[in-house]
């Protein structure tokens, strides 16, 4: 493993960027979104436009690190700076194809939790709350979301959903719910990639990372995860993928931590 | 006006108070270090997301509530002060109404527009809906109830004395939060002649009917970043989230930073502004 070509969060950047397609409308968020969208664009979604909540829109991404979305250099060489309001009025009439969350915990049927661990009422942890995740997860056309896979992270049933994915599970539950989006498209783990049934449902292993196994998926998720009938190795991060990350991260501040 | 004046006259003990609306950057850090210095207490925070700001006033112990979608570090990750204040109510235990950006906005636009509530289909499915009085469901839809804050603090690039304010860069949710409040105070890099900022009407966030003070102060949103001015200071967040991991580091941090300095001048002199500012405007 020391010897290991790329890190596990340049492979779930690789993944997250095939993710976007050409031409698509697409929420950014940050951390490694960002640089996810930062390959596409370079490659194979040439005209992908990246959304930021802050209110700005960009086609290129910004070429200086950015530790947040709302810093100068994200500014630098954007289409529309504006606000948030502005942004969110695109995200409402459902014209957003793809959307990033980050999320501390998710749970079979693809709902996450980044605000309470344990009874909101006396929290075990606090997490720091929706910001524009539950909007991007009930809006947005589709959605992804990247984690570490972790037993106390991938659960059967997350205490508190504040981005829904597709709720307890039944068919037809976002529409009935009045929910606007298709919901979630994929789960990016350090371990393998989840997807979901057509119309929702509980998610499945479509994938394994190089040099990771079924089992260790199964021994590290908090359900009974089943393997989908063709399930693949997902594809290793290409040269080209590699270089487009480190050209946008060269320190390496969210892909060698 | 001077900061110590602002805050002592427009921002009382009780007070609802919007901050931080432009989200990451132009964040009134002056301020909120001013109120935590006067001692404010029992505050109500309202915001979007929160780049330790919030985390800095909680731990303090200035605030009784949070009204906001997001409290924390956003490049660092969780707020430990909001954690220990909701985890066991160190230094005080507090109260969380939680929106998502796009309901905090509504709920502001509401208020500006003096709407009881705005009909919404965000945050339909999420507990948050549980959480919030101020969300309710009325048939498919969710009534987002009005937030009028007190008093909003909004960090520009320019103003003039009478309260005509220019800023620039991405905007957040500073006009609905500006417009709802019953009255404003700006900080500013630049305080210039009315000249200045007439020249481009359009561009005035406020009218200045709504703005109770106008607070020079360069360097008053430093880390946050001010489009023009200055880039962001990750490292200083990176030091404040490993300080504020105990709350003896944090009560170490803040009397550092805050409690033992007269004002923000003093403040200043301790950073390298001038590695942060920006070169190409």
């Amino acid at each position: 493993m020391s010897e290991a070509p790329y890190t596990e969060q340049e492979l779930m950047v690789a993944v997250a960027s095939r993710e976007i397609r050409d031409g698509d409308l697409v929420f950014v968020g940050m951390r490694l979104p960002i640089l996810a969208y930062a390959v596409a664009r370079n490659s194979h979604a040439p005209t992908a436009r990246g959304l930021f909540e802050v209110g700005l829109m960009r086609d290129q991404p910004a070429t200086e690190f950015l530790g947040t979305m709302g810093d100068p250099p994200n500014v630098a060489g954007a289409l529309w700076a504006t606000r948030m309001s502005n942004v969110m009025a695109l995200l409402a009439q459902g014209l957003v194809d793809l959307g990033f969350i980050g999320g501390a915990e998710v749970d079979r049927f693809g709902n996450l939790n980044t605000s309470y661990v344990g009874d909101p009422a006396r929290p075990k942890v606090k997490l720091p709350g929706s910001g524009g995740g539950a909007d991007i997860a009930i809006l947005s056309r589709r959605w992804v979301t990247l984690m570490r896979h972790e037993r106390r992270r991938l659960v059967k049933d997350v205490s508190f959903i504040t981005s829904p994915g597709f709720g307890d599970g039944s068919p037809g539950w976002r529409g009935r719910h009045g929910l606007l989006g298709g919901g979630p498209a994929a789960i990016i783990t350090t371990l393998c990639v989840l997807r979901f049934p057509l119309g929702g449902g509980e998610a499945y292993v479509a994938s394994v990372h190089p040099g990771r196994t079924f089992a260790e998926v199964r021994s590290e998720t908090a359900w009974d995860i089943r393997a989908a009938d063709d399930m693949s190795e997902t594809p290793a991060p290409t040269d080209a993928e590699l270089a487009s990350i480190r050209r946008f991260d060269p320190g390496g501040f969210w892909t060698r931590g | 006006m001077s900061m110590a004046q602002a805050i002592e006259r427009f921002v009382p003990d009780g007070a609802r108070v919007a901050m931080g609306v432009a989200l990451e950057p132009l964040i009134p850090f002056a301020a909120g270090h001013e109120i935590i210095r006067q001692r404010r207490r029992d505050l109500e925070l309202v915001g979007p997301i929160s780049d330790s700001l919030f985390d800095q006033m909680i731990g303090a112990g200035c605030v009784r509530q949070v009204t906001a979608a997001w409290v924390g570090n956003v490049s660092e990750g969780l707020g430990h002060c909001y954690r220990r204040a909701a985890e066991q109510g160190i230094p005080r235990s507090i109260v969380i109404h939680d929106h998502t950006n796009f309901s905090i906005a509504l709920a502001l636009w509401a208020a500006a527009w003096n709407a009881p509530y705005i009909p919404s289909r965000t945050p339909l499915g999420s507990d948050i809906l549980n959480r919030n009085p101020g969300l309710e469901m009325d048939g498919d839809l969710v009534r987002v109830h009005a937030v009028r804050p007190d008093v909003a603090i909004v960090h520009v690039q320019r103003c003039d004395a009478e309260g005509h304010a220019q800023a620039w860069g991405p905007m957040g949710i500073t006009e609905e939060a500006g417009l709802a409040a019953s009255s404003v105070i700006i900080t500013c890099e630049d305080l210039v002649d009315p000249a200045v900022v007439l020249r481009h009407p359009n561009r005035v966030l406020f009218p200045e009917t709504k703005v109770a003070a106008v607070v020079r102060e360069p360097g008053g949103a430093h880390p946050s970043p001010v489009q023009g001015y200055f880039n962001r200071d990750h490292a200083f967040y990176r030091d404040y989230a490993q300080a504020s991991r105990t709350r003896e580091g944090f009560d170490a941090w803040l009397e550092q930073w805050v409690l033992d300095l007269p004002d923000r001048s003093t403040y200043l002199s301790r950073i390298d502004l001038g590695a942060l500012r920006m070169s190409d405007e």
